[in-house]
């Protein structure tokens, strides 16, 4: 069980895919750290993280009044429409912003203990998915009221959640190493996530647009990235080129943090 | 268990990268690649800091070494580059055995959370699985001796309270490696009494014993060997009175 705490450059891909693996491993742990980081925001509250659950159904109520009214739309198409664009956004935008602090955030962890650094990462993911989870019981509700059934259909969703999830794991890895080593990162990334909030279909719908050809949707990751999730919670099937859009990003996306991490992983304790 | 714990240090080197606030900005990297070198000059020339600089330490079981310097002299560095926490620029680090290290105090410690649930995050990170923290949850509460305490939200402990629970949970699996940077240096008389008895009953099962502080007397009683650094190069090494005497 001879450890080696360090070693030659030539063996720095190996270090890295043990990394990932092994911080993989570990889901007691970052289960753990995530979820403290929860209970932490809503220790002492009476109704604790289901704060998560009632402000995103506040927000859903008021908005999907206004927008519904305003774009002329049926509520019955679009509020569920609404809810779960809010919900999937909500837990991209938080795999962004989060992941940007993944490695800075933890830089007590990472100066004290030999840990995978994946772990940190898969913390946030974690995180996030929890605030997800109980951000989707604001859909279940939608759901009853406008009754709305996916049917077999809905279970596309699953897939598609598992590719958002990788892709938040690379984004989460690129991201934090990034914003460790540069610190204006995570305003850079935050105000282009501000931006793509309002210029991927969350609040309005791609058929409200006038000519539809003046926004190339497919041109926009987060589309996809909504609409693998999105549309078969909606009963719909989401198109081959979202799919082949997420396949080929999370392909791309981990390759391109796979090398970078062999190059720069060990220099993260140094940055954070 | 393991009885050769080892830890072989080869001609380390660690160098700091300073950033300020200039240089890790991406701004200054790109306007120094726009404008050939002249506006962000700084981006260029990287400053570094040469925390350790040709370290070579070779510690077998049954070691009780004391790392000794000055401020700043690298001490700290060197119990973390012996922790795994930083790979060298150069030099290799091999280490065998079970380590724990005891570089900070609050670890890991949730203000929020109970000491109970502080007791198993710690026991986490520290790499141990989930039910081998349970089984010594009972032993560690009963070493720190904090009672009632344990069930409170830590944000209520003193800082000497803080490290009766980092010691206990570091020091309950039985590590075959122990890394400590100025211990005691908040725990009352009675736990530091304590405290040293449980570090002896270690080092007599041969473990190693890594100890970086400034208390002459503390390690004198302690340790057996000592390392002196002084600006990041290893002094001198030897008997601990003979090392701090070269001091």
């Amino acid at each position: 069980m001879t450890e080696v705490a360090s070693t030659p450059r030539l063996s720095q891909a190996a270090l890295a895919l043990f990394d990932l693996v092994e911080g993989a491993r570990v889901t007691h742990l970052w289960g753990r750290l995530g979820w403290q980081d929860i209970r932490r925001r809503y220790r002492r509250s009476t109704l604790g993280p289901f704060w998560i659950t009632i402000s995103m159904g506040m927000l859903v109520g008021v908005l999907g009044t206004l927008y519904g009214g305003l774009f002329k739309v049926q509520a019955t198409n679009y509020v569920p429409y609404l809810t779960l664009g809010f919900v999937i956004w909500t837990l991209v935008n938080g795999l962004i912003t989060d992941g940007c602090t993944a490695f800075v955030g933890a830089s007590n962890i990472i100066q004290q203990a030999r840990l995978p650094l994946s772990v940190h990462v898969y913390r946030v993911v974690w995180r996030n998915l929890i605030i997800f989870f109980h951000n989707t019981l604001i859909f279940v509700v939608v759901a009853v009221v406008f009754s709305v059934w996916p049917g077999w259909t809905g279970l596309l969703a699953i897939p598609g959640m598992v590719l958002l999830c990788l892709n938040g794991v690379w984004v989460g890895m690129l991201l934090g190493a990034f914003a460790a080593r540069f610190r204006d990162v995570p305003p850079i990334i935050a105000s282009i996530v501000r931006i793509a909030f309002f210029v991927t279909p969350i609040i309005w719908m791609p058929e409200l647009l006038p000519n539809r050809a003046v926004v190339p949707m497919n041109l926009n990751p987060f589309f996809h990235v909504l609409e693998v999730v999105r549309a078969p919670l909606l009963g719909e099937v989401p198109g081959a080129v979202s799919w082949l859009a997420m396949i080929g990003m999370t392909l791309f996306g981990v390759v391109l943090t796979f090398v970078v991490y062999i190059r720069y992983r060990w220099r993260i304790a140094y940055w954070v | 268990m393991n009885t050769d714990a080892s830890i072989h240090v080869e001609s380390v080197t660690v160098d700091f990268p300073i950033y300020n606030a200039n240089m890790r900005s991406i701004k200054n990297q790109f306007i120094y690649h726009g404008t050939g070198g002249r506006v962000g000059r700084g981006a260029g020339n990287r400053l570094t800091v040469r925390a350790l600089d040709d370290v070579s330490v070779s510690l077998e079981h049954g070691d009780r070494v004391g790392i000794v310097g000055h401020n700043g002299a690298g001490k700290t560095t060197l119990l973390r580059v012996m922790a795994g926490v930083y790979e060298p620029v150069r030099g290799h680090v091999w280490r065998h055995g079970r380590t724990a290290s005891l570089l900070n105090v609050s670890l890991g410690i949730d203000d929020v959370a109970t000491g109970y649930e502080n007791i198993m995050t710690r026991g986490l990170l520290l790499g141990l699985a989930p039910e081998e923290v349970e089984e010594r949850t009972a032993e560690i509460a009963e070493f720190t001796e904090l009672g009632d305490y344990l069930a409170m939200p830590a944000h209520t402990y003193s800082s000497g309270m803080r490290f009766r629970l980092g010691f206990a949970v570091c020091t309950c699996f039985e590590p075959e490696i122990l890394l400590m940077d100025e211990w005691l240096s908040v725990g009352d008389r009675h736990f530091v009494e304590k405290a040293r008895q449980r570090l002896e009953e270690f080092v007599e099962r041969a473990g190693i014993l890594v100890l970086a502080s400034q208390n002459a007397n503390l390690l004198k009683r302690v340790c057996t060997k000592g390392v002196l650094l002084d600006a990041g190069k290893v002094k001198a090494t030897g008997p601990i009175g003979e090392v701090l005497e070269s001091d």
